[in-house]
């Protein structure tokens, strides 16, 4: 078990003091004007060798996303922009940072900046977050009384400024382009990429947007190492993790873990089991609303990292863990998350638009029985229409669960068709 | 879920003085030009203000903002945060009833809502006080199921946790957000499993709790005043931002001539100048390039020509045009390339509209063959 002293987030409950003061004791910002010293060039090395894997979902290399920023500036400033629009069903743990840890967000966001050359950065936080918005300024506003950021931030000779800005309830601006646009001030719809926002981004200008805890993790990592990092996990998952565990189980709660942690290790440990205990399990959403959802006998030996999960045809996602037992209505709980994505589909491209609904519509009959065994393969052909059809992921995340319900799930859908054709002609 | 202007919309809308002034340092926080940037804060701050978005409020946020005002009902119709409804003047309950919501238990809420407060959502219950509708995960998953009242968030309830919040709240009482089950945050009901150091000696509350008792603002309509306004980056930023210096000169006549990459790019008060100059191939619509086209201080006979008859002018372009001394056909005929650069680069919230429209040869027509000849020849875009 990972032990408190290789915590990066050490006040993740906010029971500490949560102040500039607080935080520095428990050793941040401690010798950050050394790192930005280090250079641009170490600092990017260093996090790839971290191996470090975007916190966002989608696990993509945070040192190898910053190379791509311009080395030279061809006239343009460059922006760093940080995703604290959390909303993916099921995942609360860029909130705890945010509200509780402000200050491992601050720091990160001037190496990050300094990293790949932007002189301003903004962070996006959902609209919902009111509080935790307010505790984040508060962070900023004390860092800037300190000189830790501003002009010549920390005493690095490099100049940051830190903005807040938020959206208004639209869980698309959590794709990054559509957040983009969001913060330009424009409804939140994805872009085509490319260009890629690296080349062109906010403002036209070339930006780089990064999960909150990816960038809430690098000061820590660069200040203890690489290979401090990569001890934990298995290769290709190094790291620590936060992990937010909600639905059946005992004690629901987010928490740090190693990444590759055996998925009963961390429900036991961590959250005081399985509600009614092992045998009441049923099914397990391992990463956020739009992994495919994995059955008991697959989740009781599962290694919680990007490359299991995504060999048992799941994911990672935000590590946001969401366990039901026998009681749930697997169907319903599907449904339930086709009728988010029919909600939160911004319109924009007709796939998803028209088959987000379809689907939430052909999910709603299956709930409740109405509908023809045959209709199982034409939902799942039809989700395979949808996925990767659009411009963003959102098309995909839709499908996605739907998938994983018929791969994992056929036999209860036919129960329920079974006995729904019987009531009809019933009836 | 069709979202559209209330029928019934109030006669006007103005900022209080301390909400005016919170708004302004919130446009500064983006470059020149892109104060577009701060709509959704200045429109979700004015329906903090008054409990739901308005028409008025949506124009007056717009001409803030120098931005065609629909651009900004755009706005207000796609972010669903965005009350475009009254709500309950005492709380408009807002339900989580995403995945991990309904699996611990937000239908029995909803039950309550329906019960406690209005058969439908967004309905206004029978004495006005209250509203309540579903939303989508919330992000506060650990602290399942849990609901959203002004700024807060009520974790871990159940439903007779909840009909005793509203009941509080009904009485005029404000009880203390957060876990509503003893919890202190998102650690484990059944004691912490990681980080016991700092479990004695705690503050009393959580951080987003304890801003709540603070601040004591959570349900009320925010005029601006709860907290003092600090603008640390603009009295302590590295003045990065463009914007900075042209809001500190607000009177200044005319932006100063410049080219497109200089836009963009940060005017670095102290400091070095950039390594590299600003790019040279600016596009056709640059703020600075150009020749301001010459005016008349009064329609000549006291007449102004209908610019209007020029598609792509609206009333609010003609009385740009009539601010700049334009009031007549022969006037925009007679421009040439100069003016027509000038005029794509600084027509505020138009740029671009001069060329894209063809103002110039719409106008030559009009001139040339008459207003009736040129109606048919409009009705095929043959100018």
């Amino acid at each position: 078990m990972l032990s408190d002293q290789d915590r990066i987030f050490t006040n993740i409950y906010g029971m500490h003091d949560r102040s500039l003061k607080g935080a520095m004791a428990r050793g941040h910002w401690d010798g950050t004007k050394g790192i930005l010293e280090k250079g641009r060039d170490w600092i990017i090395n260093e996090m790839k060798a971290s191996g470090l894997r975007g916190r966002g979902g989608a696990g993509f290399p945070t040192g190898l996303k910053w190379s791509f920023m311009p080395k030279e500036s061809d006239g343009r400033p460059a922006y760093l922009v940080v995703n604290g629009d959390e909303s993916e069903p099921g995942t609360c743990k860029d909130r705890e940072i945010m509200r509780h840890e402000p200050h491992t967000l601050v720091e990160g966001s001037l190496i990050a900046g300094f990293a790949m050359g932007a002189h301003a950065g903004y962070i996006y936080l959902r609209g919902e977050f009111i509080r935790e918005r307010e505790a984040l300024q508060t962070a900023i506003d004390e860092a800037y009384d300190a000189g830790l950021l501003g002009r010549n931030a920390c005493g690095s000779g490099w100049d940051f400024d830190l903005y807040l800005a938020h959206g208004a309830g639209a869980y698309i601006c959590g794709e990054e382009t559509a957040l983009l646009e969001s913060l330009e001030g424009k409804k939140g719809m994805p872009r085509m990429k490319p260009p890629f926002p690296a080349g062109a981004g906010l403002y036209g200008c070339p930006t780089t947007v990064n999960n909150v805890e990816s960038i809430a993790v690098a000061p820590t990592i660069l200040r203890r190492g690489a290979a401090w990092f990569t001890q934990f996990g298995r290769p290709n998952n190094s790291g620590t993790k936060l992990f937010a565990i909600s639905g059946h189980v005992n004690n629901p709660c987010v928490v740090e873990e190693e990444m590759s942690i055996p998925f009963k290790e961390l429900i036991d440990r961590h959250a005081g089991g399985i509600r009614g205990g092992w045998k009441n399990l049923k099914a397990v959403i391992p990463g956020g609303s739009s992994v495919p959802v994995l059955r008991a006998e697959t989740m009781e030996e599962a290694i919680m990292d990007f490359d299991w999960l995504r060999e048992k045809r799941s994911g990672l996602g935000t590590a946001a863990v969401i366990v039901m037992d026998q009681s749930t209505d697997i169907i319903k709980v599907i449904a339930r998350i086709s009728a988010f994505y029919k909600h939160e589909s911004c319109g924009q491209c007709t796939p998803c638009r028209e088959g987000t609904g379809w689907m939430m519509r052909v999910m709603d009959r299956f709930v409740q029985g109405k509908a023809d065994v045959a209709e199982i393969d034409q939902l799942y052909d039809v989700s395979t229409k949808i996925e990767g059809h659009t411009i963003c992921a959102l098309g995909d995340a839709a499908a996605w669960p739907v998938q994983g319900l018929i791969r994992a799930f056929r036999d209860e859908i036919e129960d329920r068709l079974g006995g729904g054709a019987l009531r009809v002609a019933a009836e | 879920m069709l979202r559209r202007l209330h029928h019934d919309q109030p006669a006007s809308f103005a900022f209080t003085p301390a909400n005016q002034a919170w708004a302004e340092a919130e446009m500064r926080k983006y470059p020149e030009g892109r104060q577009a940037s701060a709509v959704i804060a200045l429109l979700f701050r004015a329906q903090e203000q008054e409990g739901w978005v308005t028409k008025p409020m949506i124009e007056h946020v717009a001409d803030m903002l120098d931005m065609p005002r629909i651009r900004v009902l755009e706005v207000a119709t796609f972010y669903t945060m965005l009350h475009l409804h009254p709500v309950g003047s005492v709380a408009h309950v807002q339900v989580c009833g995403t995945l991990s919501c309904l699996l611990c238990g937000s239908e029995d809420l909803i039950s309550v809502c329906k019960a406690k407060i209005a058969p439908e959502p967004r309905q206004l219950s029978a004495d006005g006080r209250f509203s309540w509708e579903e939303v989508e995960c919330l992000g506060a998953c650990a602290n399942a199921p849990m609901i959203q009242i002004g700024k807060d968030y009520y974790e871990d309830l159940t439903a007779e946790r909840l009909e005793w919040l509203l009941d509080e709240l009904a009485a005029g009482r404000q009880p203390l957000p957060g876990p509503q089950n003893g919890r202190y945050a998102a650690e484990p009901l059944g004691g912490l499993t990681t980080l016991k150091d700092y479990e004695a000696g705690r503050a009393p509350h959580n951080a987003a709790v304890t801003l709540a008792v603070e601040r004591g603002d959570g349900m009320k309509r925010i005029d601006g005043t709860e907290v003092p306004l600090l603008t640390p980056w603009l009295t302590k930023g590295a003045n990065h931002n463009p914007g900075a210096a042209a809001a500190a000169a607000p009177a200044a006549p005319a932006p100063a001539p410049r080219v497109e990459g200089e836009k963009l790019k940060p005017v670095r008060k102290p400091g070095p100048a950039p390594k590299k100059p600003a790019a040279a191939p600016a596009p056709a619509a640059a703020a600075g390039e150009g020749r301001k086209p010459e005016g008349i201080a009064a329609p000549r006979g006291g007449q102004a020509d209908d610019l209007k008859e020029i598609e792509g002018i609206g009333p609010a372009l003609e009385r740009l045009c009539h601010e700049m001394g334009i009031f007549h056909f022969d006037q925009i005929a007679a421009w040439g390339p100069e003016e027509i650069a000038w005029m794509d680069g600084n027509l505020k919230g138009f740029r671009g509209r001069i060329s894209r429209d063809k103002w110039v040869a719409q106008a030559k027509l009009i001139v040339d063959e008459g207003l009736e000849a040129f109606r048919i020849r409009a009705k095929t875009n043959d100018y």
